[in-house]
């Protein structure tokens, strides 16, 4: 099981729940686990087949590069935060 | 076998060698972008909007085209349709149409100086007076330029098919307001119930340009088989070369970008301006071509950094425990969406572990230029707010503003608003390091003298990279990189290659390649290249060496590559017999294929970069004017592999942000346009205005990069405007609120104060 973090703008969906546990290998898998407990929210995650632009992940406060295929292991904390490059 | 020499003791990294490009540069051979001359090159003059914002309703170009001289004359019109399309720019999206609108105006003006047309001619003076020929029939629309009042139901409206995006919910209306961002951590009531002192302010910045030296400048080489060559001044030749691209609708594969030297960026010089249309133009004319900007097209027309209004609360128990925290912030973005509240919201508490907090922010389309990164984006104007709280909280509890930070410092475990946690960071060392300074334990003595601090925080980011390592005959090591050298990298990493090979610095010649000659690099910006290009410089240092022990087994010594050994020093023995770098390296190249390396890097972890600044000041009460008289700027470097370009970024950055701090700003006329686009009338600070920036580099290893490496680039310029504001209070008494604190607003403040009083 993975410890996902519920973006604060995204309690909406989830009746005010701000972290759920899923089983999950990937961040793919996070989502759809996500969707089933809270449908809609995936396309606020996603758009089309890739998160949505401006965001990013982080997996035990590691930034991936690499979206919905990164690997997730059993007791990762999953946030989903603005990406941020700099100057 | 490879021991690890991650040791922390050094034979290049911490030494201070003379740059590789500093004899070009110094006797004036280095090419910049304006000093490209192509045979038959044509001289390009953009068209520019007198007015903040209007509709086009139309543009004659006849006389103009008719001008002798005149090769190419476009418009938005000559421009491809880019749709609606959302582009993956490697470091962000951006929607294409907005992209493509910065670049040329299609149906509207957005901002005074907003390019409308451009020209080709035989030299710049015929372009320039054909130009202004073209008549352009604007019906001008009212402006903004405040970004509350951008964000009012009834201010002007920039897009009309803009509607907030609130991670993924598209508000109803139409609105200037691009994104609304929303953070919650712990739970904010009951945060505040349990502070014994709360402290709420409001805060407002100006509008600030990065003030490079060079302004833009781009040269574009449509070729007659269908590739476009672009010489430019750019911090990330892909960057550029995929914009262009994705603008001009060419397949990526037909763009050569050269990045040349360039004087100046941070951050300014991401997007692109001028490299689509001399690419346009040069299609158009079939001759290279060549656009550089005045400095007033640089004021007005490229990306200053957003202007902001802050409002923020922070509350903490009687012995100093900060305890909740409440920002609303509201940045501008420009004409168009995508600006810096994202960090902003990120870094508005991050030097503090703070239990419960709540931040919004707000992302405003207004009437000025696109707004771009600039060091450390979005993280100066909240700084600027939080860290006077925190001066003022330790004031009303009678604790001293250092062990205030001491007590509430961010460290490893440490949980960011946004949820993620720090790894190992350094802002404990920094504040200990202040402690131990010179500076913090002198006197200073004097009516309307006063010292301030202030911390500050960037991420510092990884995104990817390419090396490439080739061998020469006599041991000496070629690197190609594709990092725009803004900071003396190359010099940095060509350091860490030769701290692997066991050579020296000058043993490595490192160049920059173009986007044909070298991997796929992300662009020299988030404090990212002397980290993740170094990781891949380090890695395919180490690549090379697993090249050679595998040969050297096979041809010199003629046993398994178990059985040699690399030392630490970068020798490699086997059976006591030893061989330097070179000296392997000399006869493998003699006998055998030529050596090459290569790395390909995309480290994922920030480096988290934090700093401490202490200031002293003494304020004139005649004039308002702030003299600073001692700085001293305190960062965690991780590994300072060339020291002095540290000391060089702490103390640029440091400059940046006083300037920033004390007279930096846009003025605008009433209609909304820029007042003040000359470095005459925007005032940024000099040798003269300036004390010698103190450094102390702290050095607390990132356990992200094998030589403990962090990002330095963007800290520095975090704290100087808190840091000097709080100077200012400690001076005066009298707390600021805005940016610029410069002379005629300190003085308006101090005699409203005394009159009150």
């Amino acid at each position: 099981m993975v410890t996902v973090f519920i973006p604060a703008q995204l309690k909406e969906l989830t009746g005010g729940i701000t972290s759920v546990e899923v089983e999950a290998s990937n961040i793919r898998q996070v989502v759809e686990r996500l969707e089933q407990l809270f449908p809609g929210i995936q396309q606020r995650l996603c758009d089309g087949d890739d998160l949505r632009s401006g965001l990013q992940v982080s997996i035990d406060s590691v930034m991936t590069s690499r979206g919905l295929i990164a690997k997730v292991q059993p007791g990762n904390e999953i946030h989903f935060v603005p990406a941020f490059g700099g100057g | 076998m490879i021991k690890n020499n991650g040791n922390g003791e050094y034979r290049v990294l911490g030494t201070r060698p003379v740059r590789h490009d500093g004899a070009d540069k110094v006797t004036g051979k280095a090419v910049y972008t304006a000093d490209v001359q192509l045979p038959g090159m044509l001289r390009g003059f953009i068209l520019r909007s007198p007015i903040a914002h209007g509709l086009i309703k139309s543009i004659d170009t006849s006389a103009a085209k008719a001008t002798p001289g005149v090769h190419a004359v476009i418009t938005s019109a000559d421009m491809p349709d880019v749709g609606d399309k959302i582009a993956d720019l490697g470091e962000g999206a951006v929607n294409l149409k907005y992209l493509s609108g910065n670049v040329l105006a299609q149906d509207k003006v957005l901002y005074k100086g907003h390019a409308v047309a451009a020209v080709a001619a035989v030299d710049i003076h015929v372009a320039e007076e054909a130009a202004n020929k073209i008549i352009v029939e604007y019906e001008e629309l009212p402006s903004v330029t405040w970004v509350l009042d951008a964000m009012q139901d009834d201010a002007p409206l920039l897009h009309d098919d803009l509607h907030t995006d609130s991670m993924g919910a598209k508000s109803e209306n139409p609105s200037n307001i691009c994104t609304h961002m929303h953070f919650e951590k712990g739970n904010i009531e009951d945060g505040f119930a349990q502070c014994d002192v709360v402290v709420e302010r409001e805060f407002k910045t100006a509008s600030v340009h990065q003030g490079y030296i060079e302004p833009h400048a781009s040269v574009g080489d449509w070729n007659e088989d269908g590739r476009l060559r672009i010489w430019t001044a750019t911090q990330g030749s892909f960057s550029a070369r995929q914009q262009t691209a994705e603008i001009l609708q060419i397949p990526i594969g037909d763009v050569v970008v050269t990045p040349c030297e360039i004087g100046g960026g941070f951050g300014g010089k991401i997007a692109v301006y001028l490299e689509p249309l001399v690419g346009m133009l040069s299609k158009v004319s079939g001759r290279p071509v060549k656009i550089s900007m005045t400095r007033a097209d640089v004021f007005e027309a490229t990306g200053p950094t957003p202007g902001s209004y802050m409002k923020v609360k922070i509350g903490a128990t009687n012995d100093g425990k900060l305890i909740a925290g409440e920002a609303w912030l509201a940045y501008d973005a420009g004409g168009y969406p995508g600006g810096m509240i994202g960090p902003g919201c990120m870094c508005v508490f991050s030097c503090y572990d703070i239990e419960h907090a709540v931040v919004d922010g707000y992302d405003v389309c207004l009437n000025k230029p696109n707004t771009q990164a600039y060091r450390a984006p979005g993280a100066t104007q909240v700084a600027f707010a939080t860290e006077q709280l925190v001066d003022e909280i330790a004031k009303q509890i009678g604790m001293c503003p250092l062990e205030i930070r001491q007590l509430n410092a961010a460290k490893e475990g440490t949980v960011r608003v946004d949820g993620p946690k720090y790894p190992p960071v350094g802002l404990v060392e920094c504040l200990e390091a202040l402690e131990e300074s010179d500076h913090w334990k002198s006197s200073l003595d004097g009516p309307l003298r006063g010292r301030g601090i202030a911390a500050g925080f960037w991420f510092g980011c990884g995104l990817k990279s390419c090396a490439t390592v080739t061998v020469n005959h006599d041991g000496t090591v070629n690197l190609l990189e594709g990092s725009t050298d803004i900071g003396g990298s190359r010099t940095s990493l060509a350091m860490q290659l030769a701290e692997v090979l066991g050579i020296t610095s000058d043993d490595v010649n490192p160049m920059v390649g173009d986007t044909d000659s070298v991997g796929y690099t992300d662009v020299t910006g988030g404090s990212r290249v002397t980290f993740a290009t170094g990781l891949a410089a380090y890695t395919a240092g180490r690549d090379l060496q697993t090249q050679m022990i595998s040969r050297a087994a096979e041809e010199v010594w003629d046993c398994s590559p178990d059985e040699v050994t690399l030392e630490n020093d970068g020798s490699f023995t086997h059976n006591g017999e030893s061989k330097t770098f070179k000296e392997l390296a000399s006869q493998l190249f003699k006998h055998g294929e030529p050596l090459v390396a290569r790395a390909a890097v995309s480290p994922e972890n920030p480096t988290n970069g934090f700093g401490v600044h202490v200031a002293d000041v003494e304020v004139d009460p005649e004039t308002g004017k702030v003299t600073v008289l001692r700085y001293t700027t305190i960062q965690d470097a991780g590994k300072a592999v060339h020291p002095s370009y540290v000391e060089g970024q702490l103390q640029g950055g440091t400059v940046q942000g006083i300037g920033w701090a004390l007279n930096e700003e846009y003025f605008y006329h009433d209609n909304d346009t820029v007042a003040n686009a000359s470095f005459l009338d925007y005032r940024m600070p000099t040798m003269l205005d300036l004390p010698m920036i103190d450094t102390i580099i702290v050095e607390a290893a990132n356990p992200d990069h094998p030589y403990g490496v962090r990002g330095v680039g963007e800290t520095p310029i975090v704290p100087p405007p808190a840091a000097l504001a709080n100077a200012i209070y400690n001076a005066t008494g009298t707390r600021m609120e805005q940016l610029p604190m410069s002379p005629p607003v300190l003085w308006k403040q101090l005699q409203s104060e005394s009159a009150e009083a």
